[in-house]
């Protein structure tokens, strides 16, 4: 009970952070003393933080590596323009935060749908295959959005491959991408999706689920040994991240006119495991702090001019040593979990 | 004794029993064997690790299965368990033919087990370890977890007292909060082996379990064996090296020797015998 109630504080603790840093960043963006391109940042960041942490429930809780993250953001992000687009024709909703707000769910179903398609394949082999079939699976959506045209006709949704010529308004136009999106994004609702995110995966992580999670990473024999059912727990662990990341990517997509669907290209993906791997593998604070800092330095350093790319390796070098050192780490480990990942090392293996 | 046996079992199950299936203690004839395994055997690229293997263990039965090193003692459990799949022969559990089923489905049907080497999960405290192995045990969902639904509150309340129970049997109660991997070796052990009480088996599979321990965590070890076998009337198999431990208090020996088995009896005919004692006892000094 002792330990229920630890868990439970440093949960209340992180929360506090988060909601302290929303209030201050809110306060300054009233009193205006926020600079114009830093305040256009305030969304992203917000993204980035989501996809971050749940890219880490698959990489540090779950053991497994995910190189297309920015697929499920992808298929989020056209979903959600979709689905509000359809909202305002078919239903008159002319609330945005109602509208925003079910575009979002949206776009979680629909990224833990492409989790689930991509999941049950592959989440049964031993190995590293999700790596190589997750990086192909962000190539293809690219390459599919690249090729679908979808089109509103007073409330009828109609689809096409290949082929613009549909009735009605078209939404999403090839490779040009969703064109008439209505930013309906706020920075408090991504707040909000932050601490959704966060109340979903360190609830998860500290729940028998999330036990299970990280006993077949830990050891898969011994996990299963005692009965664990290993492709069930990494299909839970991966379909949850794809969800938030779905919803993070609706998120991502309502916040300006167009969805373009090269912004979700591989190095997308990659940045976002540099976020978490930056921040700690396992290590949910360490991928909100990296997260952060890294969306706003290329924006921050361009005072810097020539020297950006410079400066943006050194501050990644420091984020990495202060991340990995072992004081901070024990301090924000002990603020968020104890779970370590060097858990990893030892993971799978022949039996003896 | 081993002659009434095979009497009483072809009575009451209509089977043919393999050759010198073993011994079951009198007090298990009338309940299905919790193990029965028929000519089982496995190759791995040649090499037959075991071979032609047959074995009926009993419901209370503690039962020794003892060998060189590479005889194929670790191996057989790999194959109980389901870690790898038999090329050759049946095994039944509780009477039940576990053909096709994996490791996941002969840990529900009862088998659980130790490793040699040990496989804890190091990084999760001690009682996180039991906690895994309750978790068919005391169930509730992932939506209940993450939103914290009233089953969450009583699933993990019902899990502290079940892992707390079952680390009182080894007095390990006080380390419930230590991190698994920094307990000292005779202690992992016994976590390992409480890790897989908490799965609710029939048959418990120790691998050798004194391995690494002193002489006065032995003694402590056997007696706890025993008490666990009374306390929830299971059978328990162990691998084991230490000869004092296994004569002690196993009911019934089997002796394996390049995968196959050489010698079947109790502690005094195993003892008496002359092919184990030339192919075990003899090189007892390289084991
Ligand atoms: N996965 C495997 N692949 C190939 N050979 C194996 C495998 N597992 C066990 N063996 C071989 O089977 C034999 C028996 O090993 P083992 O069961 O570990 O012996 P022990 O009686 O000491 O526990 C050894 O010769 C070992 O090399
Ligand atoms: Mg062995």
């Amino acid at each position: 009970m002792k330990k229920l109630k630890k868990s439970a504080i440093n949960s209340l603790i992180s929360y506090g952070i988060v909601i302290l840093a929303f209030i201050v960043c809110q306060l300054t963006i009233n009193a205006g003393t926020m600079s114009r391109s830093l305040k256009g940042q305030m969304i992203p960041i917000c993204v980035y933080i989501v996809m971050a942490v749940s890219l880490n429930l698959v990489v540090g809780i779950s053991g497994e590596l995910s190189l297309g993250h920015a697929g499920f953001m992808s298929v989020g992000a056209f979903s959600g323009a979709i689905f509000s687009a359809w909202l305002l024709e078919a239903f008159h909703i002319e609330s945005t935060v109602i509208r925003l707000i079910l575009s979002m769910l949206a776009g979680g179903l629909f990224a833990g749908i492409a989790g689930v398609l991509i999941g049950i394949p592959v989440l049964r082999l031993r190995g590293d295959y999700l790596a190589i079939v997750t990086l192909a699976f962000g190539e293809i959506i690219r390459n599919v959005m690249n090729c679908l045209y979808f089109s509103l006709d007073e409330g009828r949704l109609h689809v096409s491959f290949n082929n613009p010529v549909l009735p009605g308004k078209l939404i999403v136009n090839g490779p040009t991408g969703a064109t008439v999106v209505q930013k309906l994004s706020t920075f408090p609702m991504g707040f909000a999706l932050i601490l959704f995110t966060l109340f979903v995966v360190l609830n998860l992580t500290n729940s028998r689920s999330g036990r299970a999670i990280m006993a077949t990473r830990d050891n898969r024999i011994a996990a299963e040994a005692m009965g664990i059912n290993v492709t069930k727990y990494k299909m839970m662990a991966f379909v949850t991240a794809a969800a938030l990341a779905g919803m993070a990517g609706a998120l991502y997509g309502l916040n300006s006119s167009t969805v373009d669907p090269a912004k979700f290209k591989f190095d997308t993906s990659i940045l976002v495991l540099v976020f978490v791997v930056l921040g700690g593998i396992g290590n949910i604070w360490g991928s909100i702090i990296a997260a952060a800092l890294l969306t706003v330095l290329p924006e921050l350093l361009r005072a810097f001019s020539n020297y950006r790319m410079l400066v943006y390796a050194i501050v990644l070098i420091l984020v990495m040593l202060a991340t990995n050192n072992p004081m901070i780490r024990s301090l924000s480990d002990r603020l968020f979990h104890r779970k370590k990942p060097a858990a990893r090392a030892q993971k799978g293996g022949a039996s003896e | 004794m081993t002659q009434s046996t095979g009497k009483k079992r072809l009575l009451d199950t209509k089977m043919v029993p393999a050759p010198s299936q073993g011994i079951i203690p009198e007090r298990d004839l009338l309940s299905t064997p919790v193990l029965e395994a028929r000519h089982l055997g496995i190759e791995f690229g040649g090499l037959k690790a075991v071979e032609d293997f047959n074995l009926i263990i009993g419901k209370t039965e503690i039962a020794g299965l003892i060998g060189p090193n590479g005889a194929g003692k670790t191996t057989v459990f790999n194959l109980l368990t389901k870690v790898y799949q038999p090329t050759m022969g049946t095994i039944l559990v509780n009477g039940k033919d576990t053909a096709g089923m994996n490791t996941v489905q002969a840990n529900k049907l009862g088998i659980a087990r130790t490793f040699q080497n040990i496989r804890l999960f190091s990084n999760m405290t001690v009682e996180e370890n039991v906690r895994i192995g309750l978790h068919n045990q005391v169930k509730y969902g992932m939506f209940t977890g993450i939103f914290r639904l009233p089953g969450y509150w009583k699933g993990e309340k019902r899990q502290h007292e079940k892992a707390m129970e079952l680390l009182s049997l080894f007095d390990m109660q006080d380390m419930a909060s230590s991190r698994a991997g920094s307990l000292p070796y005779g202690a992992q052990r016994r976590l390992e082996i409480v890790r897989a009480l908490a799965t609710n088996p029939s048959l418990l599979l120790l691998d050798e379990p004194a391995a690494g321990m002193n002489p006065h965590e032995t003694e402590e070890l056997m007696h706890n064996i025993i008490k666990i076998r009374d306390r929830f009337q299971i059978a328990i198999m162990l691998i084991e090296h230490d000869m004092n431990l296994v004569m002690g208090i196993c009911e019934g020996i089997c002796v394996l020797n390049y995968g196959r088995i050489i010698a079947k009896g109790t502690a005094d005919e195993i003892q008496a015998n002359p092919v184990v004692i030339e192919a075990y006892l003899g090189k007892k000094k390289e084991g």
